[in-house]
């Protein structure tokens, strides 16, 4: 078959159950387990019309495409951590066939195996704040205007609002950030390893979320994790303004940088741990 | 999918958090068909400014605190600028 590529999901160690017989991957067929030399590639068959370079480019361009994909990628994986702990590969990595994936395999065996050994037993959680009240639209941040209808506001009277409002935000924005570093230092002290993510803003953001001030993953032992969501649950509401989001348990798609390329361009491993106030 | 009441149930998840992980995380191996998909143009809907994840150099994660005197415009425009 020379018009199918294969498509990897992500890499494991065998034995992995079989995976659910209804399950479909990207492209829509069902996902098998390539086994080589000690590894397994869960991978799925995918047409060269859409998966070759200049059509795959093309789609990425796509955001219905690019959706449908990533989710069908994400299932795929999801139904792997329920019956191992899959190391995730980026999206849309592609091979041109069996071989292909099974020289992958052989090349990238030491960083492959030192990876799932770092993330053997651990989930992911996302944790994310949120400064506004939701709803309104505006972040929250600025007070009510308090002046009466009927009277037009002199320009002194403006700045002053002006100046109280700002006033106000500084002071709230005060707050939220000692509230997150402190969040922060105390879940990557609990967590094997965090990671800072960019700050969520733009369309594909809820309008009405407020502003995203932390997009943080943390690397959580499975056993661990209803303690780690208990951590987060205590910190919950002790800031009125702040909303704490978590999300998961994920693949550990965060942390699949390896422990040994800590210097590279994730140093922003964030603010340091023991910094809390 | 585990049963509900789990903690490890998987609720339903948001586009910006899937994408986060998925063009920013998982493991990059070389395939056969490589795409670096923050070089991918992007152009068409103007997925950078879309995707946050795909800019990926945050200097402070606190920037947005940081910076807290002018705080983004939400809702978001309707003509995305130049994410730079």
């Amino acid at each position: 078959m020379t018009d199918e590529l294969r498509y990897v999901y992500a890499v494991c160690r065998p034995p992995a159950a079989p995976l659910h017989a209804d399950l479909t991957g990207v492209a829509g067929a069902p996902p098998r387990q390539l086994v080589h030399e000690g590894l397994v590639a869960v991978v799925s068959p995918v047409p060269e019309r859409d998966f070759a370079h200049e059509p795959l480019r093309a789609h990425l361009e796509d955001l219905d495409w690019l959706a449908e994909t990533a989710r069908a990628h994400q299932s795929v994986v999801s139904a792997l951590t329920t019956v191992t702990c899959p190391l995730p590969l980026r999206l849309a990595t592609v091979f041109r066939d069996d071989s292909g994936v099974r020289a992958m395999l052989e090349d990238e065996s030491d960083r492959l195996r030192r990876i799932l050994d770092r993330i053997d037993g651990h989930v992911e959680w996302g944790v994310k704040v949120w400064l506004g009240d939701s709803g309104d639209g505006d972040g929250g941040a600025e007070p009510p205007a308090a002046r009466p209808r009927s009277t037009p506001e002199s320009g002194r009277d403006y700045l002053r609002r002006r100046r109280a409002g700002n006033a106000a935000r500084e002071e709230s924005a005060a707050r939220a950030e000692v509230f997150t570093r402190r969040l922060y230092g105390d879940l990557a002290r609990y967590a094997a390893d965090a990671r800072l993510h960019p700050a969520q803003t733009g369309p594909l953001t809820e309008a009405g979320s407020g502003r995203n001030i932390l997009n943080s993953a943390f690397l959580v032992p499975r056993a661990r994790s209803e303690e780690f969501l208990e951590l987060i649950g205590r910190a919950e509401g002790t800031q009125p303004g702040l909303r704490v989001e978590v999300t998961g348990p994920w693949a550990a798609y965060s942390f699949t940088d390896g422990p040994e390329a800590t210097d590279g361009p994730e140093a922003t491993s964030g603010p340091e741990a023991g910094e809390t106030p | 999918m585990t049963a509900s009441g789990d903690p490890f149930a998987q609720r339903e998840i948001a586009l910006v958090d899937l994408l986060d992980r998925l063009l920013a995380g998982g493991v990059v191996l070389t395939g056969d068909i490589t795409l670096r998909i923050a070089d991918v143009d992007l152009v068409r809907i103007d997925l950078k400014a879309l995707i946050s994840a795909v800019n990926a150099q945050v200097p402070s994660p606190f920037a947005a605190v940081d910076d807290g005197r002018d705080p983004p415009e939400l809702p978001p425009t309707r003509d995305l600028p130049d994410p730079e």
